[in-house]
């Protein structure tokens, strides 16, 4: 029998993307195998994928220079950050410019070499293109097209900008987490939106081939960022249409179990989250904390007691955390059957005895600085391999591979093409201001 | 429910034949996903029930297994079957259900299935193209194998909780169930992979699929925050800091206004002019300590003043307004909605986002509908099972069990 092949290969994907939700995307499908090429601009940057074109030094100052190696954007920041090291993991780049019409038949031309154009560009960026289903369809009858904006083509939200943070504060998740005891403007920034977006437009992706597969048609899909948020949130969603009642944050604590909460370990921040799920684990829990005689304390001895009292319980399970690490309490817990973890931080996580048995850090380059753990795929298949992971693409890295070897420019036609500003290796805006002037047509 | 066709449009995945073992939330999320897009699901469930039969809401909050918010939600466009797959007698039913199936998903303990007689192996002499979605706590193998899992420990372990609050607390967790929902949201591409290997090149398999794994590579900051640690010795951008992750004067986090609360993105340094065009400030610019701008961003002794002036701004509007206003110029700027006002929004009903579905005893409920139009292939809305509700179909039509026959299993208390 011949050798398994990846599940995606020979399929290739237009990663037409911006930000988180659709480059994370597409990372999905990238570990399968599919073929992916990243279409970039030397005209319009896209600092919201890659990072900057010009990192100011009081930025570095700031945080913003954590998201370089060594805190060094170096002479080509875009070619450093980390979101784009991370999401251009296993693409290819090239360039063009949309805004004119060579740069448009170039994409069509790319369109009828692929399977899909996977994208999260807000509405009306592609209608102002004029690269919308029709006409990619025209290119490609049976090309597959995966078109996510925050809030999908209707309604009037449809041109509304915004991150994964804004399309998770209108679909209620915001408004559902936090501490208890102050307002939600306490919450951090989290950006889960671009998260179970991107994994929702991989899924649609993969059901979409699957349909090509079984009867040769492509098909346009229309996905709202902040519709697939929602679904996420059921049983507030369930609370308000069966009971008209308004959920809120609930801090660390649990739905159904408790007591529930995060305490703090032996250490400079350090934590352990625990839940005790029932009487059984509480009555366990209650021995290994040398504190038997709360198993059968009428205030926390049957699931409704502790659900209510579990304020009072919170002082007396921090005092038995206080001094322990918090991996140790994790295994001493886990060791007796009872739900604990270590909160581990991004400091640490690289030295998790089980991420590194199970390999799940991939080393990847960052060229001319080194290589670097990235998380790797999250899930293994018995027979099939999963792609060994590529390092994210410099700027234009794959130009010759896709006009030349996929598109079949020639040599010459190549060269103008670079003369033209579609291919290139570094933005418009950073070159001569006299060359730019030269070649403008 | 197993109709292929529906205006002459076909399913995309009406092709394709799922038992599913799993329960709760990560496991039934995934196969809903599937379902609602047309594969035929049947949902096995132990003769007491899915768990989440017995989580909340219900209606009137009296608990009761048929009216579920959870489970109504998450097991729509499913056949129900019972089964108790700890005797003898239900393992060898599951061997003939997975017989024809394309996809079997479990989520019990590693080991559980083995222990059985329905381990991949075993199964794979029955169905040699059955691929097996194993969705555990901590994957097959490994130091944690047997380790518990609640969604704050998901959380916790996968390492995006430290960063999660403010610097002087207890980090602090994701809304809900959120993260056990993305599990599902994941495993549902790991499914479609097995599928697609399976029809492409006549391989089934066993696809180990880690929460864990899953939480700390596929959750909202965390494989960036990861990557960045890994750059600076370990010392991650992204910390347990509130709203500010990016030291900039540009508005950005939560703002209060007149009824509620806004989201701020700061987004692009240019942006800025955004947020002054908006307020009414644009000639902030031509202030000097503005210049040259956009590195005046990073002025960080201009921060006091920017913050007045958009709380100010902010307070005077309600967060509908805030949007309206802010959006006009392209300022990434929404309402922080409760689920009061998403039943209202009129985006989300404008484009009949929320479906009624009527359920024998639950009755009628609006649900979250479609989460994607695919123009050829629909989504459907539908209804979850009943407890054994199948029972008949399943048994006696497709496996050739007679009425007698389900009698003396339910007696055995197998289904």
């Amino acid at each position: 029998m011949a050798a398994p092949r990846l599940p995606l290969e020979g399929v290739r994907i237009l990663d037409f993307t911006i930000v988180w939700a659709g480059p994370s995307g597409t990372v999905f499908l990238g570990d399968l195998g599919a073929e992916l090429i990243r279409v970039e601009s030397l005209q319009h940057p896209d600092v919201n994928t890659r990072g900057q074109v010009r990192i100011p030094k009081a930025a570095l100052e700031g945080s913003a220079g954590g998201q370089f190696p060594h805190g060094d954007p170096g002479p080509r920041p875009w070619e450093r950050s980390a979101g784009f090291q991370y999401s251009g993991r296993n693409k290819v780049s090239m360039t063009l410019d949309l805004e004119r019409p060579s740069g448009i038949e170039i994409f069509l031309r790319l369109v009828q070499k692929s399977d899909v154009v996977f994208s999260n560009y807000a509405a009306g960026t592609l209608e102002k293109l004029k690269l919308t289903y029709p006409v990619l369809r025209e290119a490609n009858p049976k090309i597959i097209m995966v078109y996510f904006p925050g809030f999908g083509l209707s309604g009037p939200y449809k041109y509304f900008k915004g991150f994964g943070s804004n399309m998770e504060a209108l679909a209620g998740l915001t408004a559902l987490r936090g501490y208890t005891d102050m307002d939600v403007t306490a919450n951090g920034a989290v950006f889960q939106a671009d998260a179970a977006a991107g994994a929702m437009a991989a899924f649609l992706t993969l059901m979409a081939l699957h349909y090509r597969n079984r009867t040769g048609k492509g098909q346009f899909i229309e996905m709202s960022q902040a519709e697939t948020t929602l679904h996420h949130l059921s049983q507030a969603w369930f609370e308000y249409a069966m009971n008209r009642r308004v959920l809120g944050p609930m801090g660390n604590r649990d739905l159904y179990a408790a007591p529930q909460g995060v305490y703090q370990c032996q250490g400079d921040d350090n934590w352990v989250a625990i839940t005790i799920e029932n009487d059984e684990m509480w009555e366990r829990f209650c021995g290994v904390i040398g504190r038997p005689e709360l198993a059968h304390d009428p205030r926390f001895s049957d699931a409704v007691s502790r659900y209510r009292n579990q304020e009072e319980l919170d002082p007396i399970i921090a005092a038995w955390t206080a001094d322990q690490g918090h991996y140790q309490v994790m295994e001493i817990l886990q060791g007796k059957g009872t739900t604990a973890g270590a909160v581990i931080s991004h400091r640490e996580i690289f030295d998790d005895p089980h991420l590194q048995a199970r390999g799940f850090f991939k080393q990847l380059e960052v060229p001319g600085v080194g290589f670097f753990p990235h998380a790797g795929p999250v899930y293994k298949m018995s027979k099939t391999p999963l792609k060994e992971p590529r390092r994210a693409p410099t700027l234009g890295e794959h130009n010759e591979y896709v006009y030349k070897t996929i598109l079949g420019y020639s040599d010459a036609e190549y060269e103008e093409l670079v003369r033209d500003q579609h291919i290139g290796d570094t933005y418009v805006e950073l070159l001569p201001k006299a060359k730019t002037g030269e070649v403008a047509r | 429910m197993t109709t292929t066709k529906v205006g002459g449009q076909e399913y995309a995945l009406s092709d394709i034949r799922i038992v599913d073992l799993s329960q709760t939330i990560s496991g039934p999320f995934c196969t809903k996903l599937l379902a609602d897009f047309g594969a035929e699901v049947i949902k096995v469930e132990p003769p007491e029930g899915d768990p989440s039969r017995a989580m909340g809401p219900f209606p009137g909050d009296v608990p009761h297994p048929e009216k579920s918010g959870v489970f109504l939600h998450l097991n729509t466009n499913k056949l129900g079957v019972t089964l108790n797959v700890k005797t003898a007698s239900g393992q060898k039913i599951l061997r003939e259900l997975v017989r024809d199936a394309d996809l079997l998903v479990e989520g019990f303990h590693p080991g559980m299935m083995e222990h059985w007689g329905l381990g991949y192996e075993e199964l794979e002499a029955i169905n040699p193209k059955l691929v097996m979605l194993s969705i555990s706590n901590f994957g097959q193998w490994g130091p944690y194998r047997d380790y518990q899992l609640s969604e704050l420990v998901l959380y916790a372990l996968g390492g995006t909780l430290h960063h999660t609050g403010l610097a002087e607390r207890e980090p602090v967790k994701m809304a809900l169930t959120v993260i056990q929902f993305q599990m599902g949201q994941v495993a549902a591409i790991a499914a479609m992979a097995g599928v697609l290997v399976a029809r492409g090149q006549g391989i089934g398999q066993q696809i180990d699929f880690s929460m864990f794994e899953a939480q700390a590579g596929t959750i909202d900051r965390g494989a960036i925050n990861i990557l960045t640690s890994a750059f600076n010795d370990r010392q991650p951008s992204i910390l347990r800091s509130g709203p500010m992750i990016f030291r900039t004067i540009q508005p950005n986090g939560i703002y209060p206004c007149e009824d509620g609360y806004v989201q701020i993105q700061s987004g692009r340094p240019d942006w800025f002019l955004r947020f002054l065009k908006t307020v009414g400030h644009e000639e902030l610019l031509q202030d000097p300590r503005y210049q040259p701008f956009p590195d005046s961003i990073y002025r960080m002794d201009l921060k006091d003043e920017v913050e007045a002036i958009t709380f100010e701004w902010c307070l005077q509007h309600t967060k509908w307004e805030c949007q309206e206003l802010a959006q006009a110029n392209e300022w990434p700027v929404t309402a922080v909605s409760t689920m009061e006002d998403l039943f209202a929004d009129p985006n989300f009903r404008g484009r009949n986002f929320f479906v009624e579905v009527d359920h024998p005893v639950a009755g009628k409920l609006e649900y979250p509908g479609a989460p994607a139009l695919p123009a050829e292939t629909p989504w459907r809305a539908g209804r979850a099972p009943l407890l054994g509700e199948h029972n008949r179909e399943v048994y006696c039509d497709r496996l050739g069990y007679s009425l007698p026959d389900l009698a003396h299993l339910r007696a055995q208390g197998v289904i």
